[in-house]
């Protein structure tokens, strides 16, 4: 096994300096998930203006692949547009199911590319999707939180 | 103390072909026994035998095989019973597995509650109690919250202590006349505890109690003796001792099998049926619904010929020096805290700890890049890490088949995570 290629400096990076750590507000969403094998946690929020993500907010315990993976999140999603942050939860979880298929499109996801390697260790992708599911959770909660934004 | 033959580890581990493969460029160091043990070739073998030579279905076929394979069911049985000193087969009920056995148990009381004529020790209420302790593995813990939410009665617990103990001196106070059933474990899966039992039987039967163990962790590590525990009940599990999955077994006393109403139903399990209404076979068979597993039962009383070929007291002993080792290398380790108790006295290889602040998680990944084999999370034992504090462990446990060298490697490898994370 490589280990250099599941701990990449930037993951490294990412776990002991995480960005954007700690819980805000305002926010109008907000999702709790664990997983249920290792006892990982991650509570979200998520604060919507308009059509924009205008920041995601988080505490969490875990392992590095989900205290990083949580991190470069923060990085790609805050601030960016709801449809952008979306574009890049599709990618990234598309990345995540690849088994080591797929590098990944720099470009787009940025540091998170250095998780195309976790792909390939089926017991820790579930931990670099956690943050992502309560993002993904959280942003639905807000929408239907805020009035005119469901779309029936 | 008598002196004790030491297990023959080198032959001993030739009955293992997995021991040999290789994870990557590394040896398998397999320290993972407590979730699931290997397999010797006897095992695997004496399955295949059967399958090969007398595969049929159980007490239903006149035909050769159907006698030779309810033979072998049923030699099964007798063999289990033998191993752990029952007085009788019957009093052997096959299952699929630890958990299953557990909610046998938690059942009769929930269906006796429907029963106006049920056994009055499985009449639960408001104001009766069940007790179990802080260190149980979910398996016996949830069966008996769920019944105690569903019938009204309090669920209660017996605490641990700092050092990973029993708090025996609570005990008289946790179990009160009210309580009717006390179910705990034997060994902890996750601390490595081998509990004193004899405090908590006579509590039990000083308040009129019935008193059981979760007993998967101690059968396959210990000598255990239904006789001498005095217990009611014990529950354990084919694949944490050598044996299959797929097979468990719940212990009973006769007269207790006899007042319990049954789990499941349907057939094997009956002695009559018409359109309205059914009559139960006696024990065991009122526990067997269905086909059981016939191959895997063959499989677990050749795990248990190799044990007695072992010699449990020869297991134990041999385990017992592991675990010394484990504990005496692992103080060497600076930043490792075992969870549990620290003193190779009253506890069982099974060695549970954290590792500076690195996740447990990360610490199995580069163990595992080494070849070494445990487990990391919490164990199936939530709130067994909420009293220490810690949402998940690194755990190593040790069987027949292990070495120092291989803690050596352990204890190595560490240093690696600590490289990586330092
Ligand atoms: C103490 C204890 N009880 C119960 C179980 C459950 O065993 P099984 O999963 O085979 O039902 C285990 C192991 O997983 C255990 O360690």
């Amino acid at each position: 096994m490589n280990l250099d290629e599941l701990y990449q400096e930037v993951i490294l990076d990412h776990y002991k300096r995480p960005r954007g750590f700690g819980l805000r507000e305002p926010y109008e969403g907000e999702s709790h998930q664990v997983n249920p094998t290792c006892g990982d946690e991650i509570t979200l929020r998520v604060h919507v203006d308009g059509d924009r993500v205008a920041d995601v907010s988080y505490e969490n315990v875990g392992c590095s692949i989900s205290k990083a993976s949580a991190s470069v999140l923060y990085e790609l999603v805050h601030d960016t547009t709801v449809d952008d942050a979306l574009a890049r939860l599709g990618e990234f979880t598309e990345l995540m199911n690849s088994k080591g298929q797929s590098e990944g499109d720099e470009e787009t996801l940025e540091d998170a590319v250095a998780f195309a390697g976790v792909s390939k260790y089926p017991m820790r992708v579930k931990c670099a999707l956690l943050g992502w599911m309560a993002f993904k959770d959280a942003l639905v909660r807000a929408e239907t939180a805020i009035p005119g934004r469901t779309d029936g | 103390m008598e002196a004790v033959t030491k297990l023959d580890v080198e032959s001993i581990r030739a009955d293992f072909p997995i021991l040999r493969r290789r994870i990557g460029d590394r040896q398998l160091a397999y320290l993972d026994s407590a979730a699931t043990s290997q397999k010797p070739v006897q095992v695997v073998e004496a399955m295949r035998r059967f399958t090969d030579h007398s595969n049929a279905n159980i007490s239903r076929s006149v035909h050769t095989l159907g006698a030779e394979a309810t033979e072998a069911y049923e030699g099964a049985r007798a063999r289990v019973a033998a191993f752990i000193g029952a007085p009788s087969p019957d009093e052997v009920v096959f299952t699929k597995n630890s958990t299953e056995s557990i909610n046998l148990l938690a059942y009769a009381f929930q269906n006796a509650a429907f029963d106006p004529a049920a056994d009055p020790r499985f009449k639960l209420g408001p104001g009766d109690e069940i007790v179990v302790t802080e260190m149980e593995h979910h398996a016996n813990l949830v069966p008996w919250q769920q019944l105690a939410q569903r019938t009204g009665a309090t669920l209660k617990w017996i605490g641990v202590t700092d050092h990973g103990r029993l708090d025996l001196e609570s005990v008289a106070e946790v179990v009160t006349e009210r309580c009717k059933v006390i179910s705990f474990t034997h060994v902890s899966n996750l601390l490595g505890t081998v509990n004193p039992t004899s405090q908590i039987t006579a509590r039990a039967r000083e308040v009129g109690a019935l008193v059981g163990l979760d007993a998967s962790q101690s059968v396959p590590h210990l000598p255990v003796n239904v006789a001498e525990l005095g217990v009611d009940f014990i529950a354990f599990t084919g694949h944490k001792m050598l044996g299959p999955t797929g097979i468990g077994v719940l212990w009973a006393k006769a007269d207790l099998l006899d007042a319990m109403p049954p789990f499941l139903t349907g057939g094997s399990m009956i002695k009559t049926v018409t359109m309205e209404r059914t009559t139960f076979a006696d024990a065991p068979a009122k526990f067997e619904a269905g086909t059981p597993p016939i191959a895997e039962a063959v499989g677990l009383a050749a795990a248990v010929d190799y044990l007695d070929e072992l010699g449990m007291e020869n297991v134990r002993a041999h385990e017992k020096e592991l675990a010394g080792y484990m504990l005496e290398r692992f103080e060497t380790v600076d930043g490792l805290t075992v969870v549990g108790p620290r003193v190779p006295i009253g506890r069982g290889a099974t060695v549970s700890f954290t590792f500076a602040d690195v996740h447990p998680h990360d610490v199995g990944q580069i163990l595992d890049a080494e070849g070494i084999a445990v487990r990391v999370g919490h164990h199936c034992a939530k709130p067994t890490c909420d009293r220490f504090g810690v949402n998940a462990t690194t755990r190593a446990s040790a069987y027949v088949y292990n070495t120092r060298e291989e803690i050596d490697r352990l204890v190595e490898a560490l240093g690696q995570v600590r490289k990586v994370f330092g």
